[in-house]
């Protein structure tokens, strides 16, 4: 111990609790989630279809119909404008899944989590490193997302590899967010609220068309996250970045440590009784 | 005489306003065996908790290793192996992957940890278990891999809430055997039970707990001596006629008390008080005279059986 719980936080005024210096081995948790998953790799996989099926039938069907969409100045056919929305959404839905219905299972039925306090890991690393989890699995659908859009010669520029990282802060943020949410929730009942934010989120997040067509309702769209997350996929569809760029990171980290944050203080509060 | 391992003084715990410990002051020596013992909702899961640094101590000091559970959480964490009094197997893994995982939880490298996954496998004498989930094995065979468990980071403190529930008796002397030699290579074990044998067998000390407090403290043996005499004479005379005789018996036994089923006549002779009931025309369906035990002194300090 060499700083203690006090001048920490007099250093930090509080801004960032304390529970998030007390994460050190948080990729255990990951290990733990190989160790499960390695026996039935399929559960991963079949995650990878969904979007894909979609992306399909964006480029197949809708563009057809639809004509271009003019982005930043540009015009680019509408399944290349949809293909960043999707990605985005599909990093933002795996993420949710597994914070949300996984890790109830595992914190209430299972008691997972009590086991582990007993052990040298602390309430911060089972917090990331949960989170962790989902984002790598986000990561991974977003990559099988990635190759798709490229094989159908969908990507506009090399940036677009910056999509990879971007959808990770995207599963951070949603991942922090449904754990934080998790914590609350009493019952599986409680988890019909789920779609009920995810649903919207995707269906208006400048996801299907461009923020021009949200007229004066344009700025509801700087409260979904997701928007954000759509943004800088699509900058790096397009290769061009502007300084807006800079404001949709901010929003997404500063989701994601408010949700870890608040993920391990309940952890905290509610297990070490 | 060394620095206590734990040392605990006025120790509390309280869930909102109840209180589940009471003040309680402990010193448990390295390299001893150290018991709780208590009927149900004594506190000794709470107190047990506080030591495992998983339940935040409500007022009171506790330090163990010469650590602050409060700060040093983490470290001391690192050095304590706990059998919680329900098991928390991780049942998505199997049996094996449960030992090797918690390991890595202490950091232990991964061949280490397959190393001691299968010597303690053996230990337990689930070997040919290792692959199975959890899930599938009986009430038994988890507390063994619980028991296996946290003994996987060779802790120097080992916590047992009610190690031995639900064992059948060979695993239970098992268990003590191996209990025993661990703390002769020099871990300090504290344990809680329901069994008075186990207590008798494998604690050098132990607290008698009652509604959060310590009642009593000392030996088995000196425990024994104190709150019992050396022996118990129990007759039945049928169910509701145990009271019937409560004057005669009264006047010829150091003390007696009246259980549900039974009588418990306390005296030095036990054979010498039957004798004398006999004579006044007291006689019982069925008596027998036994040593004083642990049981004994735990229905003195708590009025109430085991069976309760
Ligand atoms: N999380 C909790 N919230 C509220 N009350 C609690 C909690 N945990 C324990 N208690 C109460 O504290 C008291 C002591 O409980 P504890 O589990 O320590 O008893 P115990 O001595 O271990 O009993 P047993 O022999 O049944 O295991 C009980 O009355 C119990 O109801
Ligand atoms: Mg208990």
């Amino acid at each position: 111990m060499t700083l203690t719980a006090t001048t920490r936080s007099s250093m930090v005024t509080r801004i960032i609790p304390d529970v998030l210096f007390d994460v050190r081995r948080p990729q255990r948790l990951i290990e733990r989630s190989v160790m499960v998953y390695r026996r039935s790799p399929m559960v991963i996989f079949s995650g990878f279809f969904e979007p894909l099926f979609y992306l399909l039938s964006m480029r197949v069907g809708l563009s057809s119909l639809i004509g271009d969409v003019e982005v930043g100045g540009r015009l680019v056919p509408y399944a290349e404008f949809v293909a960043p929305g999707l990605m985005a959404s599909a990093a933002m839905n795996g993420a949710v899944f597994d914070s949300t219905m996984n890790v109830f299972h595992k914190w209430k039925h299972a008691r997972l989590y009590d086991s582990l306090l007993a052990t040298p890991l602390s309430a911060g690393d089972v917090a990331v490193g949960e989170i962790g989890f989902a984002v790598l699995r986000g990561v991974l659908y977003s990559g099988a997302f990635l190759v798709t859009m490229l094989a159908l010669a969908m990507v506009q520029s090399p940036w677009m590899i910056l999509s990879l990282p971007a959808c990770a802060l995207i599963g951070s943020a949603f991942a922090a967010m449904g754990m934080a949410c998790t914590t609350f929730m009493r019952s599986w009942a409680d988890f019909e609220y789920v779609p009920a934010v995810t649903l919207p989120l995707f269906l208006f997040s400048a996801t299907f068309y461009p923020v021009s067509s949200y007229g004066d309702w344009s700025w509801v769209l700087q409260l979904s996250p997701l928007y954000h997350g759509v943004a800088l996929v699509r900058a790096a569809n397009l290769g061009e970045f502007s300084i807006g760029v800079l404001g949709h990171l901010a929003v997404l980290v500063s989701v994601t440590v408010i949700g870890v944050a608040v993920t391990a203080r309940r952890i905290e509060t509610l297990l070490l009784k | 005489m060394a620095e206590p391992l734990i040392e605990a003084r006025s120790l509390v715990k309280r869930f909102d306003s109840f209180v589940a410990v009471d003040g309680i002051d402990i010193d448990v020596q390295p390299g001893e065996a150290f018991g709780f013992l208590g009927p149900n909702g004594a506190g000794k899961t709470s107190t047990m908790r506080m030591i495992g640094c998983v339940s935040p101590v409500s007022a009171g000091s506790l330090t163990i290793f010469g650590l602050d559970p409060r700060l040093d959480g983490r470290d001391i964490r690192s050095r304590i192996g706990v059998v919680p009094q329900m098991d928390q197997l991780d049942a998505e893994l199997t049996v094996e992957e449960n030992l090797i995982i918690y390991a890595r939880y202490f950091d232990i490298k991964k061949g280490e940890a397959r190393r001691r996954t299968s010597d303690l496998l053996d230990f337990v004498q689930l070997t040919e278990k290792a692959g199975d989930k959890v899930d599938h094995l009986s009430g038994g065979q988890k507390r063994r891999v619980s028991i296996a468990r946290s003994l996987i980071s060779e802790p120097e403190l080992l916590l047992l809430d009610e190690p031995t529930t639900g064992l059948d008796p060979q695993a239970r002397h098992v268990l003590w055997d191996r209990l025993y030699r661990l703390k002769e290579r020099g871990a300090t074990l504290v344990l809680t039970t329901h069994f008075m044998d186990e207590a008798e067998q494998l604690c050098d000390r132990l607290v008698v707990m009652d509604r959060g407090k310590i009642v009593a403290e000392g030996s088995p043996r000196s425990l024994i001596s104190q709150y019992s005499t050396r022996e118990v004479l129990e007759m039945r005379f049928g169910r509701d006629r145990n009271k019937e005789h409560l004057d005669e018996v009264e006047a010829v036994g150091e003390r007696v008390e009246v259980l549900p089923d039974r009588l418990l006549v306390y005296a030095a002779d036990g054979e010498g008080v039957l004798a004398t009931l006999r004579e006044r025309n007291v006689v019982p369906d069925s008596a027998l005279v036994r040593r004083s035990s642990l049981e004994d002194v735990f229905l003195r300090l708590t009025g109430r059986s085991l069976a309760d």
